[in-house]
């Protein structure tokens, strides 16, 4: 970052500038993929129209939405534990802000070059389940409850295949430092020629599938939202949330997907690079400054591609029933994934 | 080494908190998230020690993992919101004593072994690479040893609980 305004920013002003892009890493995404895929898309794929009002093409009408939560009453039910809810919100976003940190968005326009990049999102992304457990246990409600073990239950059974599917990237690239796996997917080749790099969703179409139906499941969205189950659960561990506290989650919701999005477009499509062999580049020091303005732009639209996938399926698919779901992670997702690790480190030392 | 002083002041202070509402609070899921409190503060310890390897496994393992089974089970059979009588029992007489001898103890036999001697200020680093280099080279049949005893821990665990 402080290469690319050619002054050296003191140490301060340079995690002031860090917070504020974290601040618009997650809530730009989170705007954008609610409009153009939560009301625009939705209705198109329904046949309406969508908001119109708003704004030319409804266009203001998140900005309206925000508005009438703001102004909601704060409602807390009486037998409620007052001080876990109001905690629990609040704990799913800060896991949101800590996955966002490492995602690396050009040469130097990172927020942190963490050396165990990858480790640390899965780490981190685990603890939104505490979150949601917290929510669905202290609002004093039965329904609530069930949506919190629910979740839970999905995203313990959903998180080993995702951390499984990870291995294959990262026994291929040879590394966990996001930023050298964005490298080594632009620097390298594929049967011997470097055109488009090396993306892994070339060589690891398996781990791509897999960590996205991982993904799909950890964000609870259809085919697998039986903890926020509207029609059975009454939204689950949201129920009692209104105002507010239920727009920290709502936010909480899309700026994860984006967020998850932005990840695996690092992990599996090469990230903020383009691939070095059409600049002639070749290491990370030979990228040219003005990737530092070209990479976010490069990571938002992957990340927008890849939503559009995750929202695709959501509007497309009924619900799982909850022991398919277990069935579905257990007896497939992980046992293809381990196979997918075999395979990997096999080629990887055979070339 | 001031700034680093300081930060592990106010995380110990947190804690130590952490650590006693663990055992005086009343209610039994304040107690497993008072206890997620401590090991989030290991955990900034570790990052402290510039071990972070150590500090993101910690998070995986015990925040995202253990707490998280803790809380699933006991709001899966004990639940109540608010104050839940008969949590803490009558063993405090037994139980501080034993804890004082045991402080007393190891803070003796560290004073005795270390006296005065410091810890290197300008110590190495040791990064992920390092761990990974010993963990799959000179202590690879330890480690395998350790796979196998988890291993046969799951085994047992399911044909315990399997009734069929």
């Amino acid at each position: 970052m402080h290469s690319l305004l050619a002054v050296e920013i003191p140490y301060w002003g340079q995690s002031v500038l860090r917070v504020l892009g974290g601040l618009v890493a997650v809530l730009l995404p989170a705007g954008t993929i609610v409009y153009v895929f939560l009301f625009k898309m939705m209705s198109f794929m329904q046949s309406r129209l969508g908001p119109m009002e708003a704004g030319p093409y409804g266009s203001m009408q998140l900005f309206a939405e925000v508005g009438k939560w703001l102004q909601k009453e704060d409602i807390q039910p009486d037998n409620a534990d007052k001080r876990i809810f109001r905690m629990a919100p609040i704990i799913v976003l800060m896991s949101t802000f800590l996955l966002v940190a490492v995602v690396p968005f050009g040469p130097d326009a990172w927020f942190t070059n963490f050396e165990t990049g990858v480790f640390y999102a899965l780490a981190v992304s685990s603890i939104s389940v505490l979150g949601i457990l917290m929510a669905g246990w202290s609002s004093a409600n039965k329904y609530s409850l069930l949506g919190g073990l629910r979740a839970a239950g999905q995203l313990i059974a959903y998180e080993l295949p995702m951390v499984l599917a990870v291995m294959g990237v990262v026994i291929q690239a040879g590394t966990m430092n996001l930023q050298q796996i964005v490298v080594a997917q632009n620097a390298g080749s594929i049967f011997g020629t470097d055109i488009v790099g090396n993306p892994y969703v070339l060589t690891q179409f398996v781990g791509f599938v897999v960590f996205m139906i991982a993904v799909q499941a950890e964000l609870t969205q259809a085919p697998f939202d039986m903890p926020i189950a509207e029609s059975e659960l009454v939204s689950g561990y949201m129920t009692e949330y209104s105002g507010f506290r239920f727009l920290i989650f709502f936010i909480g919701e899309f700026a994860t997907a984006g967020v998850f999005a932005m990840i695996a477009s690092t992990l599996f499509l090469g990230g903020w690079g383009v691939p070095f062999s059409w600049f002639g580049w070749t290491t990370m020091d030979s990228v040219a400054n003005w990737m530092n303005v070209a990479g976010p732009l490069i990571v938002f639209t992957k990340m927008m591609v890849l939503t559009f996938l995750i929202m695709w399926i959501r509007f497309s698919y009924p619900r799982f029933r909850e022991d398919q779901l277990q069935r579905f992670a257990w007896k497939v997702l992980i046992p293809v994934s381990l196979a997918n690790i075999m395979v990997t480190a096999v080629l990887k030392v055979a070339f | 080494m001031v700034a680093q002083n300081i930060g592990f002041a106010i995380i110990a202070i947190v804690m130590v908190v952490g650590a006693l509402r663990v055992v005086t609070t009343t209610n039994v899921v304040h107690a497993a998230l008072w206890l997620v409190v401590v090991l989030a503060g290991a955990a900034a310890q570790y990052i402290l020690l510039a071990a972070e390897f150590v500090a993101v496994t910690q998070v995986l393992v015990y925040i995202g993992a253990v707490m998280v089974l803790f809380l699933f089970g006991t709001m899966l059979t004990r639940s109540r919101i608010g104050r839940d009588s008969g949590l803490n029992n009558s063993y405090a007489k037994l139980g501080i004593p034993v804890a004082v001898v045991l402080f007393a103890a190891m803070s003796l036999a560290l004073a005795d072994s270390f006296g005065t001697e410091k810890l290197p200020t300008d110590g190495e680093i040791v990064t992920t690479q390092q761990v990974s280099d010993q963990i799959f080279g000179p202590y690879l049949l330890p480690f395998w040893a350790l796979s196998f005893v988890l291993l046969a821990a799951v085994i047992g665990a399911i044909v315990l609980a399997r009734k069929d």
